[in-house]
């Protein structure tokens, strides 16, 4: 597989061809392609199997425009390790848009190790967009520990476009100051003999601090999932919610432990977690207007997963 | 002439005798009208009519257009032009409006032969027009929580206007419908009959019955009466004093006497 054909499947080649969007490519552990844009600074530096990121969003710098990351892999077969250190300093504000694209793997293995300081007011938007090939092939591991200072906004999306999950395995980690704002939400459809686990944690510390934890999982076929959530508060006026909605159609199994700790009278943190066949009337819905079970049910996950 | 002819059906849901002995024509073309109170077996003759699971008849047969459906899939027969909207209608969470209205839209253009190349986005945004919808507004909404019930409920009435269905199952559209929204469902109702569909109105709300030509009493899970809805009227009027049959509910039994 050539470069140009990775621009095409992550669907970046605007992108990275406009000197006013950053961007950073890399193909395994080869970047090629990179681009600044006015208040920040990207530093590269090679490791073993991958790349070493650092990344300053340098202070009261407001990013216009989301930047692109693409980390992708042309080959069948490989391992590709990517250190993440990314930094946004007072009042800055960043969008990165994530591209993570294996559209060959075969036996594939992608590993993110990420620190992440938001500083005081600012805010960091991280969407992440996986696109794997049919096979599922791929075991895709991202560690995150992310640090919100005060009044600061942490957003994240994950989300698998195209192709098979394979074997995923999700540990993401936030703690936040006062009257910071978290919210981190999976989106991952499970087929054939994909392996999901989700562990996601949120930590209250500051007075006022809020976080959500949203997970979406349809486990189909033989698909195992597992999806911890924990979110602690320890200060007042803290306020959190965990969200967790599996369905498990065929031999598809799914667990969910939505752990909720909270340790000061004042903080308020709510849970919910279902998991279950597709909803009867939901389904007999879609079938009165001429579907076929199959189709409502993947119309219904497809809805569940947008 | 028929379109659906309900043969001797009993129905019976977790080993409870919800329907007895149904025998019934509905004629092709019109608006009819199932009433009765609460607990009569209206919306249980409709989920029958439609093959909802736990619904199918135990006994008898449902002849739509000449053939028993008896052992056909809710798809099956909603292929062939039966669809059902409920009293409540479901929630999807992140289904967008247009997805929900097109789905429909989109088998009625395998099943009808009309203008195959209408954008599916034309179908969607005529409907809801139809039922008063600004579909700048509601197109690209979820048919979740964030709409009220009686905005959902419109939205149903708007796929099923899309699928254009020969024989629709509207299970008390009136509820939670505000006036003016019930004047567009309505409305709807008589654009299906134009359109040449047949009507069944599961009701016990005189104002809907009035939309009606025709009308079945059911009582206690059998239809007891049929006739031009004045005749039927009076049901409403003498809360249910004609009645004198077995399936008088309890309630009526203490209150009226058996007969």
């Amino acid at each position: 597989m050539e470069m140009d054909e990775l621009y095409k499947a992550a669907e970046i080649e605007d992108s990275i061809s406009d000197p006013k969007i950053a961007h950073l490519v890399i193909n395994k552990d080869e970047v090629v392609g990179m681009n600044d844009v006015p208040g920040l600074e990207v530093k590269t530096q090679p490791i073993e199997e991958g790349v070493d990121i650092e990344i300053i969003v340098e202070e009261g710098y407001k990013i216009e425009k989301p930047v692109h990351m693409c980390f992708g892999m042309t080959y069948k077969k490989g391992l590709q390790r990517i250190s993440l250190d990314i930094k946004v300093e007072k009042n800055a504000e960043i969008g990165i848009l994530a591209h993570c694209v294996f559209p060959e793997a075969l036996d594939v293995r992608h590993e993110m190790d990420a620190k992440i300081h938001i500083g005081e007011g600012a805010e960091y938007t991280y969407l992440e967009k996986h696109i794997h090939s049919s096979e599922g092939g791929i075991e895709v591991i991202p560690n995150a520990k992310i640090k919100l200072e005060e009044d600061a906004k942490f957003k994240t999306d994950f989300e698998l476009v195209k192709g098979r999950v394979g074997k995923l395995d999700i540990n993401y980690e936030t703690t936040c100051y006062k009257n910071s704002v978290m919210e981190m939400t999976a989106k991952v459809d499970g087929v054939g003999d994909d392996q999901i686990s989700i562990n996601e944690s949120g930590d209250l510390i500051g007075k006022g601090a809020r976080g959500v934890l949203t997970t979406r999982v349809a486990a189909r076929d033989n698909t195992r999932a597992e999806v911890y959530n924990e979110l602690s508060a320890s200060a007042p006026y803290a306020r959190g919610h965990v969200d967790c909605k599996e369905i498990i159609q065929e031999n598809g199994s799914a667990k969910a432990i939505p752990i909720v700790d909270v340790s000061h009278p004042l903080a308020h943190v709510t849970h919910e977690a279902a998991i279950g066949s597709v909803d009867k009337k939901q389904l007999e819905t879609l079938m009165a207007r001429g579907l076929s079970e199959e189709e409502a049910v993947d119309l219904i996950i497809q809805g569940l997963l947008n | 002439m028929s379109i659906l002819e309900i043969k001797d059906l009993d129905l019976y849901v977790e080993n409870t005798k919800i329907l007895e002995n149904i025998n019934v024509e509905f004629e092709k073309g019109k608006v009819q009208a199932l009433v009765g109170p609460n607990g009569a077996g209206k919306s249980s003759l409709a989920f029958s009519i439609m093959g909802l699971s736990e619904y199918q008849n135990t006994r008898g047969n449902i002849i739509y257009k000449g053939e028993s459906i008896d052992d056909l899939s809710i798809s099956e027969r909603s292929d062939r032009g039966i669809s059902l909207a409920w009293q409540e209608p479901a929630r999807f969470e992140g289904l967008k409006v247009k997805d929900f209205i097109n789905s429909a839209s989109k088998k009625h253009k395998t099943r009808k032969s009309n203008d195959k190349n209408e954008k599916k986005e034309d179908v969607a945004k005529e409907v809801l027009k139809r039922l008063g919808m600004d579909p700048k507004e509601y197109l690209d909404r979820e048919v979740d929580s964030s709409l009220s019930g009686g905005e959902r409920k419109k939205i149903e009435m708007a796929s099923i206007l899309a699928m254009e269905p020969d024989l629709v199952l509207l299970d008390e559209p009136d509820s939670g419908i505000d006036v003016s929204s019930l004047e567009r469902i309505f409305e709807s109702i008589n654009f299906l009959k134009e359109k040449g569909a047949t009507v069944i109105l599961i009701t016990h709300s005189e104002v809907t019955l009035n939309q009606a030509e025709y009308a079945y009493l059911m009582c206690g899970g059998s239809i007891i009466d049929d006739g031009p809805i004045g005749e039927i009227r009076r049901y409403f009027e003498d809360e249910c004093l004609p009645c004198d049959t077995k399936n008088v509910p309890e309630a009526k039994v203490e209150q009226y006497g058996n007969g």
